[in-house]
């Protein structure tokens, strides 16, 4: 891979060369001046609308509040790792003493329990998320790939599939959590039960577009290249590896980034309900708390809420780019 | 006479449809025997893309049956090698890989994996596509295509070669390349051979008999016409033969003034 062919490096390249210079001032005006505009022209409309909203909780955020808010979250993580690491240091202090006392002392090492900020939080909403997804992905695909191969079990499975595809999550949860709660039944649990149920709520929602389109893509597999996999008597498992998934791959991902987009939506509700740590739990403890910089820390959590769902959608766009083997189609 | 290699005997087929079973084929019968190079030859919707898918087996015959060897074929199978008409190369696998795939499966354990990349790079080398074997097919023409599906089929060992209008897609100058190609290899390999075309100076240069076909629906076996012309052949030597051109209009005259197609 060669890096000075990436979209965003080519023109700037291009231009300390000298190649094409008023071309690729255009290039660098149209892919970073233009969305600039439009992100200053939101900004400018944000920060009107907010100015003419009161709340209860004082005045709509607008941008430099958020901004605040977001310089304050930080803070308070830089603030909260010190003091975590200050935990451990006293920890090692006093367990040091304790071996120069007496080299045989059993020595303990204490988790830190300290308040999770909003850094983790993103860091664990993407975990529950991730869990979520690829369980909903390998329990989906073979789904996908059965039911595209038969067309007795498409029809068999499609009802089902168009019935449940539009069910909410929030519907999902209550069910979710009771049988978690009925099922998971341990005396040392290594998944948190509010785990649990945000990542079973998100598998639930995220199954169906990655059925369906895994089921399309395997339909793509023509008539000539059955005939192939036939007159080389193909085993069923060789026919599915060697043909049928190279085929469905473009559509099984169009499947998958649909299910992650909504895996992601879906979580933040889950959490929320759910009191799963993570994005949606903060939204909900700052709704609850109330202060009046809750709308704030509110509103940067919605715009990194959105980041990350971006960065997400990229993320299996650079995938499905990887193993797609068609490389001259047009994926975006 | 040597012996019978692949038989059809009674073969006819009807097919469902909405209206009513359509019968496609009748009572073809067909004697084929070991290193033949055999035409299919007749307007299109006469059935003998479904002579081919029979023997190939991706068809069952309603009555009647195929016998290779004396063994009914009742299934696809390697040893009935086809040719595509648009290729149906994996597109995603380089020219090498197609092949590959196909060696795979019918020397799965007989040959190692050295003997293998030999026999790949070997019939790859037949049809002269040596020099574009890592090459995907979206990066070769139409010609070097369907060169690549003739190596895999090749490749495959087959007791007998199909060939559905192998080159019904190609220019005609690329037509002309793969079939000389095409003898070149029938020469060194003695293939049995049974190839499906539109085009009569194909039929007469590369067949060793010429089968004509009926009209359908029901179409069966109109002619057979035996080629008698010493190999190799030389296209340009043999436009001004009269034995040549004598077979060539006896092929036009079934096809144009026996069978005239009526066109709805």
């Amino acid at each position: 891979m060669n890096p000075l062919t990436w979209g965003v490096i080519e023109p700037f390249y291009k231009l300390a060369i000298g190649e094409d210079r008023k071309g690729q001032v255009n290039t660098i005006i149209k892919m970073i001046g233009l969305p600039l505009v439009g992100i200053f022209f939101f900004l400018l409309l944000w920060q009107a609308a907010a100015s003419n909203i009161q709340t209860s909780l004082g005045q709509f955020p607008g941008p430099v509040q958020t901004y605040e808010q977001f310089v304050s979250l930080q803070a308070e993580a830089e603030a909260e790792a010190l003091k975590e690491e200050k935990f451990y240091q006293r920890q090692e202090d006093r367990n040091a003493i304790k071996l120069e006392k007496n080299p045989e002392a059993e020595i303990k090492i204490r988790e830190y329990t300290g308040h999770p900020t909003f850094f983790d939080q993103i860091g664990r909403s993407l975990v529950t998320v991730m869990s979520g997804f690829i369980l909903a992905s390998i329990i989906a695909i073979p789904i996908g790939i059965v039911i595209g191969l038969s067309a007795n079990a498409y029809s068999a499975v499609n009802p089902l599939i168009q019935i449940f595809k539009p069910v909410s999550p929030l519907a999902w949860l209550p069910l979710v959590t009771m049988v978690v709660s009925a099922v998971y039944v341990t005396d040392d649990p290594s998944f948190d039960k509010a785990f649990l149920n945000s990542m079973f709520t998100v598998l639930l929602c995220c199954l169906w577009p990655t059925i369906i389109n895994t089921a399309a893509g395997v339909a793509t597999v023509t008539q000539d290249l059955k005939n192939v996999s036939q007159v080389l008597s193909l085993s069923w498992w060789t026919h599915v590896r060697k043909i049928v998934l190279p085929c469905s791959i473009p559509m099984m991902f169009t499947g998958l980034r649909i299910s992650l987009g909504i895996a992601w939506m879906v979580l933040i509700a889950a959490e929320m309900l759910a009191q799963n740590p993570g994005l949606g739990k903060f939204v909900w403890d700052e709704f609850q708390n109330g202060s009046s910089d809750s709308l704030g820390r509110i509103m940067v959590a919605v715009i990194v809420i959105g980041i990350v769902g971006f960065f997400l959608d990229r993320g299996m766009l650079i995938i499905q780019k990887a193993v797609s083997w068609d490389k001259t189609a047009d994926i975006r | 006479m040597s012996e019978v290699h692949l038989e059809l005997t009674n073969v006819g087929i009807e097919f469902p449809t909405p209206k009513g079973p359509f019968r496609a084929l009748q009572d073809v019968n067909l004697k084929i025997e070991q290193g033949e190079f055999i035409s299919l030859i007749g307007h299109s919707g006469c059935g003998k893309s479904t002579v081919l898918n029979i023997v190939a087996g991706l068809y069952g015959a309603t009555e009647g049956g195929v016998l290779l060897d004396g063994k009914e074929v009742d299934s696809p199978g390697p040893e009935r090698a086809v040719v595509f008409q648009n290729h149906s190369l994996l597109p995603w696998l380089t020219a090498y890989e197609n092949v590959e795939l196909a060696v795979d499966q019918v020397f799965k354990k007989s040959k190692s994996a050295a003997e293998k990349r030999e026999w790949i790079e070997y019939n790859l080398k037949l049809v002269h596509m040596d020099h574009a074997m890592h090459k995907r097919p979206d990066e070769i023409s139409g010609g070097m295509k369907q060169r690549v599906g003739i190596a895999r089929a090749l490749a495959m060992q087959p007791e007998v070669m199909l060939m559905d209008e192998p080159f019904g897609a190609l220019d005609a100058l690329t037509r002309a390349h793969l079939q000389d190609s095409l003898m070149e290899i029938q020469k060194e390999l003695n293939n049995t051979v049974i190839m499906i075309t539109h085009d009569v100076d194909e039929a007469v240069l590369l067949s060793d008999r010429i089968v004509m076909m009926t009209n359908g629906p029901a179409a069966t076996i109109g002619e057979i016409l035996t080629v008698d012309l010493p190999h190799p052949r030389d296209r340009l030597a043999l436009a001004d033969d009269p034995t040549y051109n004598h077979y060539r209009s006896e092929v036009l005259r079934f096809l144009y003034e026996k069978q005239r197609k009526v066109e709805h």
